[in-house]
């Protein structure tokens, strides 16, 4: 694994605004970033040719209303570098009431679906997505079930018969 | 939608409940003539809110839910999965545990691989291959049974260590396997790789250039299929695997026959792993000796009330790691495998995010099959070698 330490204050010299918190915890990098500055960062980071981050391993939600009482949500980039073999974590925070974000599918192709599950699980909206639509629960579904505030059993009726007549009307 | 003329163009349902789409994957195909304009695929038949029923387990609890996401390789998802707990613990399993690891993580994915070959000539219409792959699922199910007590969701490996050491006769069982094996790759590939039949329908067959599979986030054999050599077992060795000595198999034109090809190679060299790893097994414990945080030794809790003590508290109230975040990812049989947990220090998870490679790797099914005939739908399905447990999780 090469030195991922540099990639924090190099992004804080192209992008000064941008950069809110840069943290190692376990060997792990992680740079949060304003919420205004993702597009860019993560066109910044995918073709500058020392970060080199060409893949996009994970994109996910995360909602930190229990965690602290900030109540945001949060959008966390997994990011690697075949070249390079090096990882970085980008954390985004965006505020619950107005889950919105720019979309990254224009840098890396395969965030089409991570974002469309984030939106299904979490109702974060991805700006200048293609086609966010749910993509894991059935038709008809209301409510983002990985909400801390939505319940385990879930809050739909009892049968998905229901949820399909209700598709029907 | 470029690839529309004036002909009308037809939209068709393929699945869920389709033998060819590897569970219940549905695709909406819109063809104009034989030929595929897009494909669409829908998933969520199998989602059972893995990630929201993690926060309400505890650390331990949540390893028998891993066997349920790619149920063909449950080894590698328990794995993947103990391994980011372990860092966020910042504990190291004992050596001869993360060998018995290795041994039975390269097993599953033999046995997923040849799972894959199975079905993927079935589809393509090779029955013969079928029966002879399950002959030797058999019999890595008795050596999955003798080690874990189960053939199908091992749930074997526990945070620290595995779940119990290697019984009497289990090497001996995997040593007469693994000196078989070979023979056996030879007789699958007498009947496909140079059968006329089988290279017409895979050759120049859904193909993705390396560029393509890398923005699309292709992992595992269907990105080495596309001549990209990334292999996370060399790239960011976990378990000892940097003490293997095994190479990375990889394609040139990206198409199913490439990914054939890497799918057949890796099984050869899965099989030199675990007979390296049974070589070179060291003596010690199999699971590490931190009672905060790893059961006590099984055998133990019949002698010790202590120990009893310490399995009951570890069972009833769960283990509290720090406050923090990690991702750790593994090489499991069909590609990355990553898990991104968060711990808020308290007994539950409080947030478990599952990267599973199947997902990913079926975004770029429709790229593969745009402009392609009906037919190969079923080749390019079948050579990503998809599972949808974890893709609906």
């Amino acid at each position: 694994m090469a030195d991922v330490s540099t990639i924090g204050k190099k992004l804080k010299q192209k992008f000064p605004q941008a950069v809110t918190k840069v943290k190692t915890f376990r060997g792990e990098l992680t740079i949060s970033i304003d919420k205004d500055y993702i597009g860019r960062v993560a066109r910044f980071l995918h073709s500058d040719k020392a970060t080199d981050f060409d893949y996009l391993s994970d994109l996910c939600g995360v909602d930190k209303s229990r965690l602290d009482s900030s109540d945001t949500f949060e959008v966390v980039y997994h990011l690697y570098s075949l070249k390079q073999n090096h990882r970085v974590r980008l954390k985004v925070e965006i505020p619950a009431s107005n889950p919105s974000i720019d979309t990254v599918t224009n840098v890396w192709k395969t965030a089409d679906w991570h974002e469309r599950e984030a939106y299904d699980m979490y109702g974060i909206i991805f700006e200048g997505h293609p086609n966010l639509e749910r993509i894991l629960t059935p038709e008809g579904f209301e409510g983002y079930p990985l909400r801390k505030d939505y319940p385990l059993k879930g809050r739909q009726p009892n049968s998905l018969r229901e949820v399909y007549r209700k598709g029907e009307e | 939608m470029t690839a529309a003329t004036t002909q009308q163009v037809m939209t068709i349902n393929m699945g869920p409940q389709h033998p060819s789409t590897h569970g219940v994957l549905r695709l909406i195909l819109e063809m104009d003539g034989e030929t595929v304009v897009t494909a669409t695929p829908q998933i969520g038949f199998l989602h059972r809110g893995v990630e929201k029923l993690a926060e309400h387990k505890t650390y331990h609890q949540f390893i028998t839910l891993t066997d349920r996401l790619d149920y063909l390789a449950p080894m590698s998802n328990n794995l993947g999965y103990v391994l980011a707990v372990e860092k966020l613990l910042n504990i190291e399993a004992p050596k001869r545990s993360q060998y018995i690891r290795i041994i039975l993580c390269e097993l599953t994915r033999i046995s997923s691989h040849l799972l894959w070959l199975a079905t993927h000539a079935l589809d393509i219409g090779a029955m013969t291959v079928f029966f002879y792959c399950f002959r030797e699922r058999e019999t890595l199910n008795d050596i999955f049974e003798m080690a874990a007590g189960a053939r199908m969701n091992l749930s074997y490996v526990r945070i620290g260590g595995v779940a119990r050491d290697l019984p009497d006769g289990f090497i001996e069982k995997v040593r007469e396997f693994v000196n078989d094996f070979p023979a056996r790759i030879r007789d699958y590939e007498t009947l496909l790789t140079k059968n006329k039949i089988w290279l017409m329908r895979t050759k120049d067959v859904g193909v993705i250039s390396a560029e393509d599979a890398i923005n699309y986030g292709l992992s595992g054999p269907s990105i080495r299929g596309s001549g990209v050599k990334w292999d996370i077992r060399k790239s960011e060795p976990y378990s000892s695997y940097d003490e293997m000595d095994f190479i990375v198999p990889v394609g040139q034109t990206g198409d199913v026959y490439d990914r054939y090809n890497v799918r057949m190679e890796e099984m050869r060299q899965s099989n030199e792993i675990v007979r390296q790893a049974m070589d070179t097994i060291p003596k010690g414990e199999y699971i590490t000796d931190i009672p905060d945080v790893a059961m006590p030794q099984k055998e133990n809790l019949k002698k010790s009330m202590e120990a009893l003590i310490h399995h009951f508290k570890i069972v009833t109230e769960g283990i509290c790691p720090p406050v923090g975040e990690v991702y750790a990812c593994v090489e499991a049989p069909k590609g990355e495998l990553g898990y991104y947990v968060v711990s808020d220090g308290t007994k539950n998870p409080y947030r478990i995010k599952i990267r599973p490679p199947s997902f990913v790797n079926l975004e770029g099914l429709q790229k593969m099959i745009e402009g392609r005939l009906l037919a190969d739908v079923v080749a390019v399905i079948g050579s990503l070698d998809i599972v949808l447990g974890e893709i609906d999780r």
